[in-house]
């Protein structure tokens, strides 16, 4: 399998305090990661410096064969090929649905209108929010407004999605409509990142589970093994805690 | 006798009066628009992340103390003042006397800009950091976020505080009188004196100014409820409909 992007000993410290220690590990294309842990882990942390909203403190990030933490790589240039979904929604307020998914093609991608407008729709279906184009971000609920920041990320047709807990802020009776979507993402073959405390999910979804633990990997594997034969104490502790829940 | 007074005045100065009412709105709009421009672009500016390298930094450092300069001196001095530095400053410096609509607009809107730089800089502050995330995100740089994403919102939130401004402006034009600008103050000015009625003719004027004023009020209200929209989104059979024009349909209007 051919990695899409290829983390290499990536750190990243906040001032004297290291969120994340020599993280090695890789995404192939069509491959759906979950990367699971406690809070505080630095499970979140890793998934913004992939997309370099995080500035990481070493290593490398090798995606297309460059590495893009290389001074003169262009780092917007380098973004448009990841959608981010955020825990807060972070839809555009100034702009209703469609506009949330069209901006982005337009100004970054410089698509035509109808071009953006008809890709927007297509997504906007896939999503099941097509009948809310003129709505503005005000007027949805948090399951609409994660499942349009989703719409808006895939309009971008991005070569990986990033998920960063995009479930942690709704209410319990939205949780399932998110995820619903994101189950029918991963059956298409899109590459995913995902950050979550859905444990049920991520066995279901995942073709890997990355296990984070005190800002290093602890533990990484198929979802069957890493739930049922966990060979690591930290690993089955946490486990033991979540699923108990 | 007041009463008769004020009756007769309005009857006889009404052209004086709407002409004076003209200039200070004319001031007041131009210099409330000109001081906005000017206030969105040194808040923008003061409110660029500082850059880590060299020369553009003290660049940037430099510009953001001459702005700091600017605002502070212009919030810590009085109009008035300000109006006679300029006025006849202008006049000593170049030995000529400056237009005085011309002047007061000018004076109007540095005055202006000075409150509105600051009121920029909260409106940009207060914007969620998640929409700047979300747009850098999605891959547009510091420009393109600003103009798409950042501004517009800022336009809306920093809306009422202009609409105060505006009416700021319309009221403190009359202190351009001291520099003889036939604004709503000096022509009322020139009618009590010369009828020996002042209660008479400022009465008018109070009522006038009110006028103005209140209906830049009403304006301001119908705009931002216009741009925020209703609260609910109801799904239309017929997606160009709005939520408006089904509440309309069905209420048969």
């Amino acid at each position: 399998m051919e990695a899409v992007i290829d983390i290499q000993g990536l750190s990243k410290s906040f001032g004297s305090h290291e969120v994340l220690k020599d993280i090695n590990f890789s995404v192939d294309k069509g491959e759906v990661v979950t990367i699971i842990g406690s809070s505080g882990s630095g499970k979140s942390t890793l998934l913004r410096c992939v997309n370099l909203l995080e500035k990481p403190s070493g290593g490398k990030i090798i995606f297309n064969g460059e590495n893009i933490l290389d001074n003169k790589h262009d780092v917007h240039q380098y973004r448009r090929n990841l959608g981010m979904v955020f825990q807060q929604f972070n839809l555009f307020n100034n702009h209703n649905v469609l506009g949330n998914c069209v901006v982005g093609q337009m100004k970054v991608l410089k698509r035509s209108k109808e071009e953006a407008e008809k890709i927007a729709l297509k997504y906007l279906k896939v999503v099941g929010m097509d009948s809310f184009v003129n709505a503005k971000p005000r007027q949805l609920s948090g399951g609409q407004k994660q499942r349009v920041a989703i719409a808006r990320a895939l309009s971008m047709e991005p070569d990986v999605m990033l998920f960063d807990e995009p479930t942690s802020a709704l209410d319990p009776e939205m949780v399932g409509e998110v995820l619903r979507v994101m189950k029918e993402l991963a059956g298409t073959g899109l590459t995913m990142m995902i950050v979550t405390h859905e444990m049920e999910f991520a066995k279901e979804v995942s073709d890997r589970v990355v296990f984070m633990d005190k800002g290093v990997i602890a533990e990484e594997g198929p979802p069957e093994r890493i739930f049922n034969e966990p060979t690591q104490e930290r690993t089955k502790e946490f486990l033991k805690r979540t699923l108990k829940q | 006798m007041t009463l008769e007074w004020i009756f007769r005045i309005v009857e006889q100065y009404w052209p004086m009066f709407l002409r004076g009412a003209g200039v200070t709105l004319l001031i007041a709009l131009i210099g409330t628009v000109l001081g906005g421009l000017i206030g969105l672009l040194a808040g923008i500016v003061r409110t660029i992340p500082t850059p880590e390298r060299g020369l553009k930094k003290i660049g940037l450092k430099l510009i953001n103390i001459v702005l700091s300069i600017y605002i502070e001196f212009f919030r810590g001095t009085p109009m008035i003042v300000q109006a006679m530095v300029i006025f006849y400053g202008a006049a000593l410096a170049f030995g000529y006397h400056m237009n005085p609509i011309i002047a007061g607009v000018v004076i109007v809107s540095i005055n202006t800009g000075a409150y509105m730089a600051e009121i920029v800089r909260g409106g940009i502050i207060s914007v969620d950091k998640g929409q700047y995330e979300a747009s850098q995100a999605i891959g547009m740089n510091h420009i393109q976020t600003m103009m798409n994403v950042v501004l517009p919102q800022v336009i809306r939130n920093i809306l009422p505080a202009t609409g105060n401004q505006f009416i700021i402006n319309i009221k403190d034009t009359a202190v351009l009188s001291v520099i003889s600008i036939s604004e709503l103050f000096f022509v009322t000015k020139t009618i009590a004196g010369n009828n020996y009625r002042y209660f008479e003719a400022f009465f008018v004027v109070c009522i006038l100014y009110f006028i103005m004023t209140y209906t830049i009020t009403l304006i301001l209200r119908y705009v931002e409820r216009r741009l925020d929209g209703p609260d609910n989104y109801v799904i239309a059979a017929n997606p160009m409909d709005t939520a408006e024009d089904i509440k309309r349909k069905t209420q048969g209007m």
